[in-house]
């Protein structure tokens, strides 16, 4: 463990353990992770990383074989206690999916939509949407066609827009599973300066295949291995001189 | 090798002409039901049949008025699609998105078994059961009414609208309803907000294959209905007995000389129908085609 953080903790997790049925994917889970950064979830496929992900803003609640058991606090509030509203935590802690997944209508529509539901900015709906897009990095390139359908975007526009769209409901923290998966190079290093531009108000957290990708844009990594966090710690300690003989080793690309 | 390729051959035109069966078919059934029908124009002007009130085919002289069949086939549908649309839709999303597997798995094959019990026995149910009913709960003279038919088509109506929603509703990939719970919207605001508008397309197709099927529907109706040929009223029409195009021809078809006017006029009928029946089936295909999605 890194210790304690410049910015402060966002996120406390201790002793994390999911089951979904009787398989045992995430085995006593502690971590903190720092406000206002970039942390890095890593590992080979399997390992747990994303069901971990999913953990932080209850995503997992849909599965209903998905059994969970420890503490996860956000902002020193216990997200799994009985008097959470999953809609309000959702609210604070956004998700951008894998592959990207606009909703099938307009770009100001896609935007617009978690406001709505929240019931914010009734008057100034269009201000919020200029907002999101503009912190999204996508408003230059879509203000003039915002009526037109977000399925005609290509596909790191359409990322850009998830991002936005999340941006538009004003989370704490924003989860990243594999964002950039399905984007070419372009597009993934118009994703990466984003995100770099976001920690600055965000708490981010992003799950990843691309070790570069960690290296580039992360301030702390965590390494997962079969549902154990095998290491967490600054993103130079990891890559540079990790403590753990598996982290070196997946690291230094011997497997996954 | 050239007895197999002979073979081959073969085989090929005689799937090639057991294709051709069908489109022959109904080739064959547009020429002979466009021909009787055009022929009672002949004698009787097509402007009286389009404008005419009146169905008398038997008086003298005789009156060959579209009208109260066709607002009778309007009206019994038109109130099929307000009872069976809603109910139909709600019962696709409740078996989309929220009824358990094992629930699901039971509801979906017995909304399916409704479609395969043949339609006298619906009329036969409607008769016996619904007629009664009506008649006394809303204290009319006769419980033959287009409500009682609207009643019956809904149901039969259900089954396509179920399935086909359903089917579209599933479809809905599950990216997106997740990129809408993690905005922190509720289950239900996903449902009505992003999932149903995605499946719009094949829920309209859903209805208009419904709607084809009451509209085209026979014994069920004849049953239930009445068969008195007025103009009916909206919606006062409703609980007042109406005779559609399709009990018409059944009812009349039997009685008629072969090439006769009223012959020719019972044809018309049929051409009027199978064009409207035509026409909702390509709306309907036309939207089923747009509602793909690719993402």
């Amino acid at each position: 463990m890194p210790g304690t953080y410049d910015n402060g903790t966002e996120i406390e997790v201790t002793d994390l353990n999911l089951w979904y049925g009787d398989n045992h994917a995430l085995h006593d889970i502690s971590i903190d992770i720092p406000k206002n950064s970039v942390t890095a979830l890593i590992g080979p496929s399997g390992c747990g990383k994303s069901t971990f992900l999913r953990c932080l803003n209850r995503m997992n609640d849909l599965v209903k074989s998905c059994r969970i058991e420890g503490k996860v606090l956000i902002d020193n509030q216990d997200i799994y206690s009985k008097d959470v509203d999953v809609v309000d935590l959702r609210k604070r802690v956004g998700m951008v999916f894998q592959k990207p997944n606009p909703f099938p209508m307009s770009i100001h529509d896609n935007i617009a939509y978690g406001p709505r539901i929240h019931g914010m900015g009734k008057k100034n709906i269009n201000g919020i949407v200029e907002e999101a897009l503009k912190s999204g990095a996508l408003w230059g390139e879509v203000s003039d066609r915002l009526g037109s359908s977000a399925l005609d975007l290509s596909g790191g526009q359409q990322q850009r827009l998830c991002i936005a769209r999340t941006l538009a409901v004003r989370p704490e923290v924003i989860l990243f599973d594999e964002p950039c998966s399905a984007l070419d190079p372009i597009s993934t290093g118009k994703i990466e300066e984003l995100i770099l531009e976001l920690k600055k108000k965000y708490t981010i957290v992003i799950v990843t295949h691309n070790m570069q990708q960690a290296a580039r844009i992360s301030d702390y990594t965590g390494f997962f291995l079969t549902g154990d966090l095998v290491e967490f710690d600054r993103t130079e300690q990891i890559f540079e001189s990790p403590g753990e003989k598996a982290t070196e080793d997946y690291i230094t690309g011997r497997f996954g | 090798m050239s007895n197999r390729h002979l073979k081959e051959k073969g085989i090929e035109s005689l799937l090639f002409a057991s294709g051709i069966v069908a489109v022959l078919a109904l080739f064959l059934l547009c020429i002979f039901l466009f021909r009787d029908g055009l022929l009672l124009f002949e004698a009787y002007p097509i402007s009286s049949f389009l404008t005419e009130t009146k169905w008398f085919p038997t008086s003298d002289p005789a009156h060959f008025g579209l009208l109260p069949l066709l607002l009778g086939s309007l009206i019994v549908t038109a109130g099929a699609i307000i009872f069976s649309v809603p109910l139909g839709i709600a019962a696709a999303i409740y078996i989309s998105e929220l009824a358990g597997p094992r629930t699901a798995g039971i509801l979906k094959p017995v909304t399916e078994i409704l479609a395969g019990i043949p339609s006298v026995v619906y009329g036969f149910f409607g008769l016996v059961i619904l007629v009664p009913v009506i008649q006394r709960t809303l204290d009319l003279p006769t419980g033959q009414t287009a409500l009682t038919g609207s009643i019956m088509l809904g149901i039969m109506a259900l089954p396509t609208i179920i399935s086909i929603s359903e089917d579209a509703i599933s479809s809905v990939p599950r990216a997106i309803k997740e990129g809408s719970l993690a905005l922190g919207s509720t289950k239900w605001q996903t449902i009505y907000k992003v999932t149903i508008p995605a499946a719009l397309s094949g829920i309209s197709a859903a209805v208009m294959l419904g709607v084809g099927r009451a509209i085209g529907e026979t014994m069920t109706v004849m049953m239930v209905t009445g068969n008195s040929a007025v103009i009916p009223g909206f919606p006062s029409g409703l609980f007042a007995p109406v005779k559609t195009m399709t009990a018409t021809i059944a009812l009349e078809m039997g009685e008629v000389p072969q090439g006769s006017e009223h012959f020719h006029a019972l044809f018309a009928i049929g051409s009027v129908l199978f064009i409207t029946t035509f026409i909702i089936n390509i709306i309907a295909n036309h939207i089923k085609r747009r509602y793909r999605f690719n993402l």
